[in-house]
């Protein structure tokens, strides 16, 4: 064993890069979970904002506008399960996993001639001595623009619920959409916003695997990304701040527990391998021992008539 | 009408409607099926088994036609992936991952006139054969090669399931790297999953930044020879495909899986009707382990003796688990000379000495 082979440096900022694709989606699909809908084609929104992202940043020589193309087409794809579930009021759950196939099918067709590029780096963003600090210049100070942004989506999504007007309409359309409804406020027009929000979100998630992380594009490179995701929403009772301890923990532990195997720690593999898992819903559970709940409206369809 | 009978009973619950299906298509060419525990652009296992079945497609024209199902997990969907393809009515079914195994045997015994290869394992029955590719050969090479370019003496190894086929592997480079460098150390991951490029990616960095310079994986996806290039002073092999746009570096060479022959014989067994059970392990000397160009990133005299061993293995001469090895705990696995028989290597469960970490259960 050989603990002095791991650089805390490293590894918390790698926890920070393996962290940022699942903050953006979950922080997505929380926001679309509070308005009271159910999207389970996370997955299929991220591949395809993986796929929009790496052939745009590809063509055009720019990750940013990549990202932005990302967050495009993930709303795109959001947009059309907005269509099936708000307007033609099809069932969220089908809607939802059908969009993850779609998702997955439609970034592989896209993709064929993207296999064994190489992106356009995503430089750093530039701190200037502030990135020569020891330790915090490396943990800090040395990322790109996204986590950065990712970290702001996250503060912005939890202030915008708690003390915004927008943020309390969009609770009671997801608490209980007819009182909403009986209270003038478009539910269909709120709900389809909150939907297209989380597709941008999540194809900006996926962006930063093919991008930053991976970076390649590779058929189905998200391998469940998505799903885990959706989970952390659930486990970390619909709120923003339980999110962000959620994704790290699940980031942070993923790459440590790699870490100490190449180290050598004397730990069965089987349960360093199931620790992220293990540790985040743990955490997650016992930190939600309060009164938290679903959004009392989550997964109904709406009706104005009903 | 018969065979609708027979399909409805033997699946009991099975819809009427599938029933119709089988016998709708069952005077139609010969089916082949391909279950890929990847998806078919993963660049690497599952690519080469897809270009195996193009192969089948060219060779046989109309007289065949393939279906395949990508993205199949490992476990209970398997079976239900199986048994599908056999209800749809394919007549030879490859089933292409370890993990299959089981489900594999168990459909089998479910439709006893279908026949069913199932690659790398070691459980045949009279409608199943097995087949694999002595990848432990093209192993030692890049472990000659990891041990003469290495210069911090750490070679990462990313491993995905702790089963014979990824030990042997791990051995067989071992041993062939410390031949040439006695100093080289293996810092070796389980990630527990074939493919998942970010998770392999991040396996990668975490050996890289903890010095190692040469990563081996054992992994489907291209994402590791991503993170090497971008990393930077570091050489991969490819993996399964020979991963060549990510050559000459990092990429440096690679193990190719050329299964396209054997697809093309068992389908015509079938269509003869000459198909028996049988276990195949093909390695180097047949061509169904191909070793992807060497590229100029590799040392000329280094290049030379790795082609060397190459022949050497395709002629027979020599085989990689030559005696004398010790087992990790310091006793004796094979003599001075001895050569491991196969069925030992098959069922291989140990490191041998000298790798420090454990094998996990």
């Amino acid at each position: 064993m050989d603990l002095s082979s791991i650089s805390p440096e490293l590894l918390l900022a790698s926890l920070v890069v393996a962290s940022t694709p699942i903050l953006l989606a979950a922080i997505g699909e929380l926001v679309v979970e509070r308005a009271g809908v159910l999207n389970l084609g996370v997955e299929g929104m991220m591949i395809t904002g993986a796929i929009c992202g790496f052939a745009i940043a590809v063509n055009t020589g720019s990750p940013a506008i990549g990202f932005v193309a990302a967050a495009l087409g993930g709303a795109v794809m959001a947009a059309l399960f907005g269509l099936l579930t708000q307007l033609a009021l099809a069932n969220q759950v089908a809607s939802g996993l059908a969009l993850t196939l779609f998702g997955l099918g439609l970034s592989a067709l896209a993709g064929q001639e993207y296999v064994g590029l190489k992106p356009p780096p995503t430089e750093p963003l530039d701190f200037g001595v502030l990135s020569e600090l020891p330790f915090v210049g490396r943990v800090i100070f040395s990322h790109d623009l996204m986590v950065y942004l990712s970290l702001g989506l996250v503060a912005a999504v939890w202030a915008t619920l708690r003390y915004s007007r927008a943020g309390l309409i969009l609770r009671a359309v997801g608490e209980n959409h007819d009182a909403a409804h009986a209270l003038g406020y478009k539910v269909v027009r709120v709900r389809f916003l909150a939907i297209l929000f989380g597709g941008a979100c999540a194809g900006l998630g996926g962006a930063y695997l093919s991008l930053v992380r991976v970076p390649q594009w590779t058929e189905g490179m998200t391998a469940g990304a998505g799903w885990i995701a959706l989970a952390l929403v659930v486990f970390a009772s619909w709120k923003a701040g339980r999110v962000l301890l959620g994704a790290w923990l699940f980031g942070g532990i993923s790459v440590l527990q790699l870490n100490l195997q190449a180290a050598g720690v004397p730990i069965p593999v089987e349960y360093l391998s199931m620790s992220p898992y293990l540790v985040t819903i743990l955490v997650l559970v016992l930190i939600s021992a309060d009164k938290s709940r679903a959004p009392g409206s989550l997964g109904r369809a709406f009706h104005a008539s009903q | 009408m018969l065979l609708r009978n027979l399909v409805t009973r033997m699946l009991g619950g099975v819809s009427l409607s599938i029933g119709l299906a089988t016998a709708a298509v069952a005077e139609d060419p010969t089916k082949v099926g391909f279950i890929y525990v990847g998806p078919v652009g993963d660049g690497g296992w599952t690519y080469e088994h897809d270009q195996g079945r193009l192969a089948v497609e060219e060779h046989f024209g109309d007289a065949v036609e393939t279906v395949f199902q990508e993205n199949v997990a490992e476990g209970a969907d398997a079976e239900r992936a199986i048994a599908q393809m056999a209800l749809q009515g394919a007549d030879l079914i490859f089933t292409t991952s370890f993990g299959f195994m089981d489900p594999t045997i168990n459909v089998a015994s479910k439709f006893p006139d279908v026949k069913f290869e199932h690659a790398t394992g070691y459980k045949t029955a009279d409608n199943v054969s097995t087949y694999s590719a002595r990848f432990y050969e093209g192993r030692a090479i890049q472990g000659h090669i990891a041990g003469k370019m290495t210069e911090s003496n750490v070679i990462g190894y990313i491993a995905s399931y702790p089963i014979p086929e990824v030990i042997r592997g791990i051995n067989a480079a071992y041993l062939h790297a410390t031949k040439v460098n006695p100093e080289v150390e293996f810092k070796i991951i389980w990630v527990y999953t074939w493919f998942d490029p970010a998770k392999e990616a991040d396996a990668a960095n975490a050996l890289i930044e903890q010095g190692a310079d040469v990563i081996l994986q054992h992994t489907d996806s291209t994402a590791p020879q991503a993170a090497a290039e971008t990393a930077g002073g570091v050489i991969t092999f490819g993996q399964a495909s020979d991963m060549a746009e990510y050559a000459p570096l990092p990429r440096v060479s690679s193990i190719i899986d050329n299964w396209a022959p054997y697809y093309i014989d068992r389908t015509q067994a079938v269509i003869d009707g000459s198909w028996d059970s049988v276990a195949t392990w093909d390695g180097i000397s047949t061509g169904m382990v191909g070793i992807g160009e060497i590229t100029d990133a590799v040392p000329a005299d280094v290049k030379e003796e790795a082609l060397a061993m190459k022949a050497a293995i395709a002629a027979g001469d020599y085989h990689p688990f030559t005696g004398p090895i010790n087992k990790q705990d310091g006793t004796v696995w094979l003599a001075d000379g001895e050569i491991a028989d196969d069925g030992a290597l098959l069922g291989l469960d140990f490191y041998i000495e000298g790798l420090t970490a454990d094998i996990p259960n």
